[in-house]
């Protein structure tokens, strides 16, 4: 189980303080496919941000029992001047996992074959990507965060990520976050509109969504 | 390719502290392979360089006849001198500013902002010990000008206050300058005060009076005599409060974890 409870999220900035996320609740069970919809700047990254743990909230409360990813194919995480292989070994250091284990599967799935053991900075972004991809894969978790993940790779990548991802594994919970309506129609099972950093909540996804096409119509 | 659940997110103290243990010390190895790579000598540049600055500035200073003013072994006190100074000082440099290049590592919940800090000042711990070791090892086994630590232990001793003061304060300038652009302007200039005033060129000794006593207010002067007295201490008489000292290490460190802290919590997207 993910719980929010009440979650504020305030930044301070030059001009003063930027209230973000104003008392969200938000609950997600092991399995579920939950997800995130809402306009740019409605809040959806600060919230994942806080859900992975990544930022703390202001007030309010999060509960986790379960293992939560970082945001899937997030790859700033990297450090430009190591190789791809070192970051592997980083990431399955932090998570206590063996990277000799794992390495098979990544190169494999990466298809960054001698790049591997190039420094990040050559790549390019498609290959970034794919390695990120292929890291984010090779440590299990409970829960997936997808925040835009479909938005990189060219379709053959893409159509091997979506096969790992809610085939390979269906059984995960998942938070996704994106702007492709179909893409939220076919994965999720429930939605949560956000809307100027409150969440609203639909248990029919068709529903929400008509609600979000609404609200930007406007 | 599915391995184990991967532990310790939450749980226990114990538990807790393995994960810290092991983020720590992957840190570690990310942060020495970013900075040293594995060209040439690689991580040995890690104490490599700072022994060169010491090497370089003990020389300096025995050319300058420092050593005019009494019988004060003048390449000891170079190295204890210029060892503790390069400890404080990179350490403090490396902790200013270190979470925001950093910030996207933050995504992954075992890593804390101070894992960070502990990080980057373990590796110059172990960098400017490694270094302030083998050249006091060298210089007492086969150079007249330095005869072996009269008191090792309490070199060790002092060495160890020397590091704690320097992550107390390290973590305390680190926090804040999270919080304001200006720590990272005022430190560098401070830094250059801060090294006739460490103690690191006198011996409070053979300071006049009225002016030991207002040396004697900065902590880092303390844990120089002190180190210099676990070195040389029949040369001189050494001048310092070990309540005093371990006071301001631990006033620093619960200062520095607090407004870090405070720092998790207002800091800037």
């Amino acid at each position: 189980m993910i719980v929010l409870e009440q979650v504020t999220k305030r930044y301070h900035s030059i001009r003063g303080p930027i209230q973000v996320l104003k008392g969200v609740d938000m609950t997600v069970s092991m399995g579920e496919k939950v997800g995130i919809i809402g306009r740019n700047g409605a809040g959806k990254s600060t919230l994942i941000r806080l859900i992975s743990g990544g930022e703390k909230p202001t007030s309010g409360s999060i509960g986790r029992s379960m293992s939560i990813s970082w945001p899937i194919a997030f790859s700033s995480g990297f450090q430009a001047g190591l190789t791809g292989r070192d970051n592997l070994r980083f990431i399955c250091r932090i998570y206590g996992q063996d990277a000799a284990e794992k390495l098979p599967f990544v190169q494999e799935f990466s298809e960054l074959g001698d790049f591997l053991d190039q420094p990040i900075k050559i790549y390019s972004s498609g290959m970034r990507a794919r390695l990120a991809f292929a890291i984010s894969m090779a440590i299990d978790f409970d829960c997936l965060l997808i925040d835009e993940v479909m938005a990189v790779g060219d379709a053959k990548f893409n159509a091997k990520s979506k096969e790992e991802l809610f085939v390979k594994r269906a059984h995960k919970a998942m938070i996704i976050v994106s702007h492709n309506m179909n893409y939220i129609k076919t994965n999720c099972t429930r939605l949560y509109v956000m809307n100027d950093g409150r969440l609203e909540h639909f248990e029919d996804v068709s529903e929400g969504i008509a609600m979000h096409n609404k609200m930007m119509a406007n | 390719m599915n391995g184990p659940m991967p532990p310790g997110l939450g749980g226990n103290f114990i538990e807790q502290w393995a994960v810290q243990r092991r983020v720590i010390g992957a840190l570690l190895m990310r942060e020495m392979l970013t900075r040293y790579g594995r060209q040439n000598i690689g991580f040995l540049w890690l104490f490599v360089e700072p022994t060169i600055v010491t090497l370089l500035v003990a020389g300096i200073w025995t050319a300058r006849g420092l050593n005019q003013f009494s019988d004060i072994p003048i390449v000891a006190f170079a190295i204890t001198g210029y060892s503790a100074i390069q400890l404080w000082r990179n350490m403090s440099r490396r902790c200013i500013n270190a979470i925001e290049p950093n910030q996207a590592l933050l995504q992954h919940r075992p890593v804390k902002m101070l894992d960070i800090y502990l990080a980057r000042m373990f590796l110059e711990i172990a960098g400017t010990t490694t270094s302030f070791f083998i050249l006091s090892v060298v210089f007492s086994l086969f150079s007249e000008q330095i005869s072996p630590p009269e008191d090792i232990l309490k070199v060790v001793f002092a060495w160890f206050l020397l590091a704690w003061f320097s992550m107390g304060m390290s973590i305390t300038l680190g926090a804040l300058s999270e919080l304001s652009s200006l720590v990272d302007k005022f430190w560098p200039p401070a830094i250059y005060i801060l090294y006739p005033l460490s103690g690191a060129m006198f011996l409070v000794s053979s300071l006049p009076h009225g002016m030991k006593e207002i040396v004697l207010y900065i902590p880092l002067v303390h844990a120089n005599e002190m180190l210099r007295d676990g070195f040389f201490g029949s040369h001189f008489v050494a001048h310092y409060d070990l309540s005093y000292l371990i006071g301001w290490c631990m006033g620093l460190c619960i200062v520095g974890l607090g407004i870090s802290r405070l720092t998790v919590e207002h800091r800037l997207s």
